[in-house]
């Protein structure tokens, strides 16, 4: 294949790389000034992205000797990564400008781009190399944008913690990909899914055992599922609001698309040792995370605790495998993006007359008559979320559920949908809190019109208007997955 | 003659300081900093020993990756510490609680 077709399958990484780049200049000579610019040119260059992805990034096939990938699993992710990352610098401005009273600075976009690109060459990878390198450049970005408001003690917190936690995370995939490496002779997923086949009939090689079960340890990290969370609720709680939308949407479906490349590309021989793994991480995700966020008193823990639980979801839809499975999986993250970034973005709405950022979820109480609209849609994603039909969060359950039964995991699937209804307490309380309760005093200031248009779009997509765009995302899903095998 | 185990076995011992020293220690966040590398170094140890034994040039190429990687990831850990230091005036891993958990 020639090398020019090959930089064509890249080009949406390229065009976010060599962007970001230019823009980093742009910000460091125009200064504070040049905010405005370099975050509307970050969201064209997201857009210009995603236009390249219609071209031979989404159907090129195999890139660079094997350690890139452009295919359609990858596009998906893609789309919802662009989509997810342009909201979150669309939104940063304002909240910057009313909690630390100075404008947002230019490093703020590209950074997110930087990201960005990361996620890009994780969902893309084909290679382990290529998954750590695009890892690392996803992390490293994301621990400097916790800490973005540095005068915050809480937000310098959060991101010491992320970087400790994540650095850990990092180590544990590293010894894991170590090992692999070892025992199978090569990092490319081809030939780490022969070496695992070779161990299907006897037993896999202990050697291949202890790198599957570090690398699903670091992954599992990276997702925040059970029992590698604890740093979710902290450094949701302590980074700043636009940061933390971002960090439950994008990097959180890159992970998760990155694991289920992992785990049908490379190890998809080994899927009765990894099962047991994702079996169990998808239980205790879901219990824990439900049970522990009916204590919560402050609502961005609430939703740290909500995408922990989420992701219990999703990976039920990894458990049961195959074709369906892995589509269930896309389209169940497709729609949680939607309900999170959604939820998000009415957090960013509640302040006080000062423009403080109010975070307490009695302050949400009688809502629905000093705030009827917002107090609608909130109440939209919570009970999408809790996943109560006719709401799109319904469908998605419904979409890894019947892959699990489909695969004959019926106690499995069972014991998922018993505990959903422990997570519909904690959503279905914060609506009687604004529905129910006396008002609280009204959040000032008004909704401006960009928060406002993303959130009616989002409230109408999640509603059952949606199902408009539901049958083209389970099909796009399906085409998506069918990639991988 | 030292084999491949010999080298898995150190770096097993380094990995697993590596990780103590981030849950037991205390005192001092640059501790966890030294321990992150420690990490870090075990697993190149690992790569280039695989490397050697198996003929194969991919691991050390990774390794070199993993070094590069580890400085950028020492450079901002240094200074996410700097800013919290800033804020707080300590270091100690003990008051790393302004939120719960």
């Amino acid at each position: 294949m020639s090398y020019s077709m090959q930089l064509l399958m890249t080009l949406p990484e390229l065009v976010l790389a060599a962007g970001s780049i230019v823009l980093m200049l742009v910000a460091a000579f125009g200064g504070q000034a040049s905010t405005k610019l370099v975050s509307w040119a970050s969201v064209a260059l997201l857009a210009g992205a995603g236009i390249a992805l219609a071209g031979p990034a989404s159907t090129g096939g195999v890139a660079f000797g094997g350690l890139f990938r452009a295919d359609a699993f990858a596009t998906f992710a893609k789309v919802v990564i662009y989509v997810a990352a342009a909201v979150s610098i669309l939104i940063a401005p304002n909240f910057f400008q009313r909690t630390s009273g100075e404008d947002l600075r230019p490093e703020y976009p590209v950074l997110i781009l930087l990201s960005t690109v990361g996620m890009g060459m994780m969902v893309s990878a084909g290679d382990l190399l290529t998954l750590y390198v695009g890892l690392e450049l996803q992390s490293l970005s994301a621990y400097i944008l916790a800490s973005f408001m540095r005068r915050d003690t809480r937000s310098a917190e959060a991101g010491l913690k992320y970087f400790v936690l994540g650095a850990l995370a990092s180590g544990i995939l590293l010894y894991g990909i170590s090992l692999v490496y070892g025992f199978a002779g090569t990092t490319l997923f081809g030939g780490i899914a022969e070496a695992y086949s070779a161990g299907t009939s006897g037993g896999q090689h202990t050697g291949l055992l202890f790198g599957l079960v570090f690398v699903f340890a670091g992954l599992a990290f990276k997702m925040s599922a059970v029992p590698f969370h604890m740093w979710t609720p902290d450094v949701y709680e302590g980074a700043p609001t636009p940061v933390t939308a971002y960090f439950a949407s994008a990097p959180k479906v890159a992970a998760v698309a990155m694991a289920v490349r992992v785990a049908v590309d490379a190890m998809g021989p080994a899927i009765f040792e990894w099962r047991q793994i994702v079996i169990f991480a998808s239980l205790a995700s879901i219990i824990f995370g439900a049970v522990a966020a009916i204590g919560q008193t402050n609502i961005k823990r609430l939703l740290a605790y909500s995408s922990i639980n989420n992701v219990g979801f999703a990976l039920i839809g990894l458990a049961a495998g195959g074709e369906e499975g892995v589509a269930s999986v896309l389209l169940y993250m497709a729609i949680y993006v939607i309900m999170t970034i959604g939820g998000f973005l009415v957090v960013l709405q509640m302040r006080g007359e000062d423009g403080e950022p109010i975070e307490t979820i009695a302050s949400l109480s009688g809502m629905s008559r000093t705030r009827p609209g917002l107090a609608a849609a909130l109440a939209i994603f919570m009970f999408s979320l809790a996943g109560i039909p006719p709401l799109l969060g319904f469908f998605a359950k419904l979409g890894v559920f019947i892959a699990a039964v489909h695969s004959g995991l019926i106690v499995f699937a069972t014991v998922g949908a018993a505990a959903s209804t422990i997570g519909a307490y904690y959503y279905l309380k914060i609506v009687k809190t604004m529905y129910f309760d006396d008002p609280a005093p009204a959040f000032a200031g008004k909704t401006n019109f960009v928060e406002g248009g993303l959130i009616a779009i989002s409230a109408v997509v999640i509603s059952p208007v949606g199902w408009l765009v539901l049958g083209a995302m389970g099909t796009w899903s399906l085409v998506a997955a069918k990639a991988l095998f | 003659m030292i084999s491949l185990t010999h080298y898995l076995v150190v770096s097993a011992i380094l990995f697993t300081m590596g990780v103590l020293g981030i849950f037991m220690n205390r005192k001092n966040l640059i501790v966890i900093l030294m321990a992150i590398e420690l990490i870090l170094l075990a697993v190149n140890l690992n790569l280039v020993a695989f490397s050697s034994f198996l003929g194969d040039l991919v691991g050390q190429v990774f390794a070199m990756f993993v070094l590069t990687v580890a400085a950028g990831e020492a450079a901002i850990g240094l200074a996410i510490l700097v800013i919290y230091f800033r804020g707080r005036g300590t270091i100690s891993v003990d008051d790393v609680n302004r939120m719960k958990g």
